[in-house]
């Protein structure tokens, strides 16, 4: 599926908001999470978000819905954790497949619905690829710098592993996100290459890394450039951030990028920084202020949400964007 | 999209490395390597990480803007010491800050630096030299971990070392990386190779020029490619004189520069200011560098002479010490090891003393305190101990009548130590510096030589009343007569020092097997330097923290050493036959012998091994550590390491022309046959005539990677095809003993072990030499083989000689074997001790495999299931399997 390259030159593109946020409105119980499936599985299983695209398909397909409707371009399958190294925290390392196929299947039925209704405007599916829990190039234990949760290896395998199933499924494109340790994140992108080779196909890629804090790097300690040397040797279709950080606090960084990379750029902050009880209270006006501000620089080619943002604050977002141009890539090369 | 000239190499670690055009040449720094930084390697094999790191850091304070870090040393595990150490450096933000050189001739240790490393790295180093398959894989790799990469200049028919040969190579190269893998050409960067100038060689005339230009093609011809080289070989011929060097380097790297070299290894306390080169000596390299004029290499060396500082010897300044005060001359003849006054000045020393003895205790001992002081602190080298202790004997032998004729013998010794190479073991060049240097600290040594039962090590132990019993052993079988003997002394209820040295032992081997064995201390010393700083601390009067401390250390290390000994997985015998290493027999070359049989060489010309010599364990013998020749210039030992090499220079024509060793060899080339893990040999008539038993590799391999039995590497019976064998033994040791215990006679230690190390080298080269002739004539599968010396070292020829004993094949009974086939002992009279070592010491055997596919490698430890295997085919109980293997048994 190309013709995101082709939408994609003639407009902004708009990316969903929060799953996980959305999904606790249903204020599901532990016998939802479990189904009748998954019934008497021998540890608890409500917060394992993912696994309602098998438990409650209808659930996840009517936020899918929501953030079509309010205007999104691409929605992210319900996939964030979806690896055996993630799902070994609920013993379900054997139903990364299916949970990945799942996942996508139904964010590709509920698009390919929004894209028949208006073919002008075509909508996509992003199969979303997390960081998992562990970190290749830091030690958990201090006392052991030399020591590693997990090698490279490991990694590559089970995201090859989430990579197969979400293709399967019906992904247009696959996005690397959340990157905190810029090698697990290239672990992701070797194996999105094998996986490419062995099936002789191509499929976009999307790379969306997270500054952890104002020291303006990420958890792994590289600098906005040195991330983006890192994470350049493959084609792109974009590179940028997301969460951690609001859409004021992302700017400066988001500058940067967009300066020194000729590929597209992304961004889906936060709905601001958490208040005191850990919420998110940036409105939807107040967050797509600070975005018209990306625009008017012409920092971004993909704009979209990530923690604390809902369907509204899409489409203030999109509502936003359709007045601008999306950023061209020859003007960013005179620097 | 891209906009073409945007094409910059760019490189990260914790932060960005752009190199534009506008870059300054970027400096990779290098010391992080341990085929560069004996210091380094010293720090990576003993663990010591703090230490190791602080090195790196050091380099990018320095203002290295790429770290270099190369693990490739045959005594480590590559693989596991790069990832270490990636994976330290990355928690170590002020050095994680710069780009990784990851730098390794192995794949393997390459692939697992750029699986720990986050950031844009560069791989040094591939190239067509094993082909373009090869090279397309390992290119495709590194581009899929999103790395730059050095191409060397060097493609399946060696080196380029001429203008077309480099620009051909990298063209090609550089086609294939661009059009075939689609690899970015600004990730590429070019080595063309440096060689030395100035050599004498005609060929090497145009050496420096052909790089220039080549780079400057290069820089035009391949767009966005970088330039990169290691600068200090141009230099190579000047060894020994820095300030022609120094210049070399700068005016080479101003050239370079100019022609569009943008990056290289350099080391910055090498490097004299461009501008700064006197005129006349910038104008005499750079005709060299530029090849300007016919006699510009002359008028360099010439001109080299009145640069050299103050190296050069002054006649005068030579003889002005004999002006100074009597003890300054005795101390000046010891520190320097001078021979040529000892006697006169010894003679004006004891007719100023009451009784004679005071010569020894005064005058000397200030002297050879002052070589202790030294030697303790790295100022002085073993070569140089051992020539003092030479003086020093020649000195206390001149006074000796003097002191018997007063029947004074009351001479004092700091301790009394007995030494002794244990039972079955015969070699004893460590044992002897060790006892020379304790010597010289005033111990008295009680010297049992080598082969020594553990009964009579005890028995004189008791009589003699000694302070410290040192032990040495050089092959395996040693370590366990080791722990034999402690358990001995234990019963025996004996209550003082145990010393362990030699080469195969190891502080691990002591603490884990022989210090629980024995009540009292027992402590590793490897090196002569540490055996009195170790003696002086036992036998002080308040030694009890020290002795505790020791057994603390000991105790630690041991729980230390057990609990970090990785986890190995092994895979049972079976499943390792099944991953055979597995060659086409259909397809592969075999060569039938021209000679089948067993030969034997009489008396060969020692004349035709010089140039078969490996010289670095020479000096590794001697404590210099450090390749040769590069040791002969190195910034520590240099100095020593020349000394020494000119003394050993000097004995080795004497020996050559008063022909004082005989080299004789006996070797065989056999139809064979593997059977399983076995090799029969048959004889003309297809009978058999013996069976080599081979030990296969039980450790669990990553995928695609064989478990590898010699065995292997011969076809099997079962394919009805006929392979052969060979086997040899090579001894250059009839003579050695004879003039060693000449040299001990007169006193000269330094001499005594000079011979035997140099026996032991022409062992070597003989085995080297034998090897070469079977390839090329008497088995004749190569007899287009044409390699240097070096190449011989690198081993880059066709076939192996695995030893028994040795990491391919550990176990010692198959000497036996070779033996009885090969009627050794009776053919050319070396024999084999009790623990199998070969007797005289400076011999060498081993087997011959011809298989182009035959590789060395290590056995390493094997399991139960194999150990009863053996035991089943060699005829023997589990319980002699085991004594014999037991060095590596897995449990």
């Amino acid at each position: 599926m190309s013709s995101i390259f082709t939408e994609i030159q003639k407009r902004i593109l708009v990316l969903d908001g929060a799953m996980g946020t959305m999904l606790q409105e249903f204020k599901f119980t532990e016998e939802d999470f479990r189904g009748e499936r998954f019934k008497t599985h021998h540890i608890p299983l409500k917060g394992n978000n993912d696994l309602l695209s098998i438990t409650q398909p209808e659930a996840v397909k009517s936020v899918h819905r929501k953030y079509l409707e309010a205007g999104a371009d691409i929605i992210e399958t319900n996939t964030f954790s979806g690896t055996t190294i993630a799902m070994a925290d609920y013993d379900m390392e054997d139903l990364v497949y299916e949970l990945n196929f799942e996942s996508a299947k139904i964010a590709k039925e509920v698009a390919d619905e929004f894209t028949a209704q208006n073919p002008d405007q075509p909508r996509f599916v992003a199969g979303s690829i997390g960081p998992t829990n562990r970190t290749a190039s830091l030690s958990p234990d201090v006392n052991k710098p030399e020591y590693r949760a997990v090698t490279f290896d490991e990694l590559r395998i089970a995201y090859k592993q989430q990579i197969e199933a979400l293709i399967d499924g019906g992904s247009d494109v696959l996005l690397v996100e959340t990157i905190f340790d810029t090698l697990n994140a290239k672990a992701a992108i070797f194996a999105i290459e094998e996986v490419k080779e062995e099936r002789e196909i191509d499929i976009p890629i999307m790379v969306s890394g997270t500054i952890t804090d104002a020291s303006g790097r990420t958890l792994s300690g590289q600098t906005v450039e040195a991330f983006l040397i890192s994470m350049s040797h493959i084609p792109l279709l974009s590179v940028g951030f997301n969460c951690a950080l609001g859409a004021e606090q992302l700017k400066p960084y988001l500058k940067r990028l967009a300066h020194n990379t000729d590929f597209f750029t992304s961004a889906h902050p936060n709905a601001g920084l958490p208040n005191a009880f850990g919420e998110y209270d940036q409105s939807p006006k107040e967050m797509s202020d600070l975005i018209e501000s990306y625009l008017k620089d012409e920092l971004i080619n993909i704009i979209g949400g990530c923690c604390g943002t809902s369907p509204a604050h899409i489409k203030a977002i999109a509502d936003v964007a359709k007045n601008y141009k999306p950023r061209l890539l020859k003007e960013l090369t005179t620097n | 999209m891209r906009k073409e000239e945007q094409r910059y190499l760019k490189l990260s670690g914790l932060e960005p490395l752009i190199v534009t055009p506008e870059s300054n040449f970027i400096n990779v720094g290098e010391r992080t390597n341990v085929t560069g930084s004996r210091r380094f390697l010293r720090l990576i094999k003993e663990e010591k990480y703090p230490e190791a790191l602080a090195v790196a850091r050091d380099q990018v304070e320095g203002g290295a803007q790429i770290l270099d870090v190369n693990m490739d040393e045959g005594m480590l595990d590559g693989v596991h010491a790069m990832v270490t150490f990636l994976n330290l450096i990355a928690s170590e933000p002020d050095i994680a800050r710069i780009p990784l050189m990851i730098d390794s001739s192995k794949w393997e240790i390459i692939e697992a630096g750029l699986q720990v490393a986050q950031g844009k790295c560069v791989v040094n180093s591939i190239s067509l030299k094993e082909g373009e398959e090869n090279f397309i894989h390992q290119a495709k790799l590194i581009k899929r971990y999103g790395a730059a990469t050095i191409v060397m200049a060097f493609d399946e028919k060696g080196q380029a070392d001429t203008y077309e040969r480099r620009i051909e190579i990298c063209e090609r190269s550089y086609r294939i990386l661009v059009d075939k893998v689609k690899f970015p050409p600004e990730d590429i960067i070019f080595d063309p190779n440096i060689f030395p100038v100035a050599t004498g060689m005609e060929e090497h005339r145009k050496n420096a020029v052909d790089f220039f230009n080549a780079t400057k093609w290069i820089r035009t011809n391949l767009p966005y490619a970088s330039v990169s080289g290691g600068v200090s070989n141009v230099s190579f011929s000047f060894r020994g004189n820095n300030t022609v060097r120094e210049a070399m380097h700068s005016a080479f790297l101003y050239h370079a520069i100019q022609h569009g070299m943008n990056m290289g290894i350099v080391n910055p306390t090498m490097l004299e200011v461009y501008d700064d080169i006197p005129k006349d000596l910038l104008e005499h390299v750079e005709d060299v560098l530029l090849d300007r004029r016919d006699d510009a290499t002359e008028r360099l060396l010439e001109f080299a002479e009145t640069v050299k500082g103050i190296k050069k010897e002054d006649p005068e300044k030579q003889q002005a010490w004999r002006e100074n005060e009597l003890q300054d001359r005795i101390t000046h003849s010891l520190v320097k090891g001078i021979d040529a006054f000892i006697e006169e000045d010894v003679e004006e020393a004891r007719q100023q003393v009451e009784k004679p003895i005071q010569v020894i205790e005064g005058n000397l001992m200030a002297g050879m305190n002052v070589v202790g002081d030294l030697f303790g602190s790295g100022k002085m080298f073993l070569p140089q101990v051992v020539k003092s202790a030479r003086v020093m004997k020649k000195a206390v032998a001149y006074l000796q009548p003097y002191i018997e004729e007063l029947k004074d013998s009351s001479a004092s010794s700091a301790g009394k130590i007995l030494m002794a190479t244990v039972k079955g073991d015969v070699h004893d060049i460590g044992k002897n510096i060790v006892s020379v240097v304790l010597g010289c600290n005033n111990y008295e040594i009680v010297d049992l030589g080598v082969m020594v039962p553990p009964e009579k090590i005890i028995e004189v132990a008791k009589k003699e009343q000694v302070d410290v019993i040192g032990l040495s052993g050089l092959i395996t079988p040693s370590l366990d007569e080791m722990v034999y003997l402690a358990n001995e002394m234990e019963k025996e209820a004996m209550d003082i020092p145990l010393l362990i040295g030699g080469a195969t032992t190891s502080k691990a081997h002591t603490a884990v097997k022989i210090a629980p064995k024995y009540g009292n201390s027992v402590v590793h010393v490897n090196d002569a330097s540490r055996a009195v700083t170790v003696v002086g601390d036992l036998l002080q009067e308040n030694n009890k923290i020290y002795k505790e401390q020791i057994r603390n250390e000991y105790d630690k290390f041991r729980d230390q050493f057990l609990n970090r000994t990785k986890q190995k997985t092994y895979i049972s015998l079976e499943e390792a036959q099944q991953n055979k290493f597995k060659i086409d027999w259909n397809t592969t070359e075999i060569e039938k012998p021209k000679v089948l049989g067993i030969r034997e060489i009489e008396n060969l010309d020692l004349k035709v091994l010089l140039d078969y010599i490996d010289w670095s364990p020479f000096f590794r013998s001697w404590d210099l550590h450090g390749k040769y020749p590069e040791i002969l210039e190195d910034i520590v030992v240099g100095e020593q390491a020349t000394e020494l090499f000119k003394d050993a220079k000097i004995l080795l024509q004497k020996v050559i022309d008063e022909k004082l060793l005989k080299a004789k060899a006996v070797f065989g080339l056999f139809p064979a046959n593997s059977v399983g893990d076995d090799i029969e040999v048959y004889n003309l008539k297809g009978k058999k005539e013996a069976t080599f038993i081979t030990l296969r590799q039980q450790l669990k391999k990553k995928e695609g990677v064989a478990n590898i039995a010699l065995s292997d590497f011969i076809a099997p019976k079962t394919t009805g095809i006929e392979d052969y064998i060979g086997c040899f033994c090579v001894s250059t040791g009839f003579g050695t003993q004879e003039l060693a215990t000449e040299y001990e006679k007169n006193n000269d230690d330094y001499n005594s072990i000079m011979i035997k190390a140099l026996a032991d080298r022409l062992a070597e080269a003989f085995a080297e030499y034998l090897h070469k002739e079977v390839r090329m004539k008497h088995w004749g599968y190569a007899i287009n083989e044409n390699f240097t010396n070096e190449e011989l070292i690198k081993e880059n020829y066709k076939g192996i000689r695995p030893a028994p004993g040795y990491p391919a094949c550990p176990d010692h009974l198959e000497k036996h074997t070779i033996w009885d086939l090969l009627k050794v002992e009776e053919n050319i009279g070396v024999k084999l001790t009790e623990s199998l070592a070969m007797w005289p010491a400076a011999s060498v055997s081993g087997y011959y495999l011809g298989n182009p596919e035959a590789k060395y490698f290590g056995l390493g430890k094997i399991k139960k299931d194999q150990l009863q295997d053996y035991s089943k085919r060699r005829g023997c109980s589990d319980e002699h399997a085991r004594k014999w293997l037991n060095p590596i048994l897995a449990d």
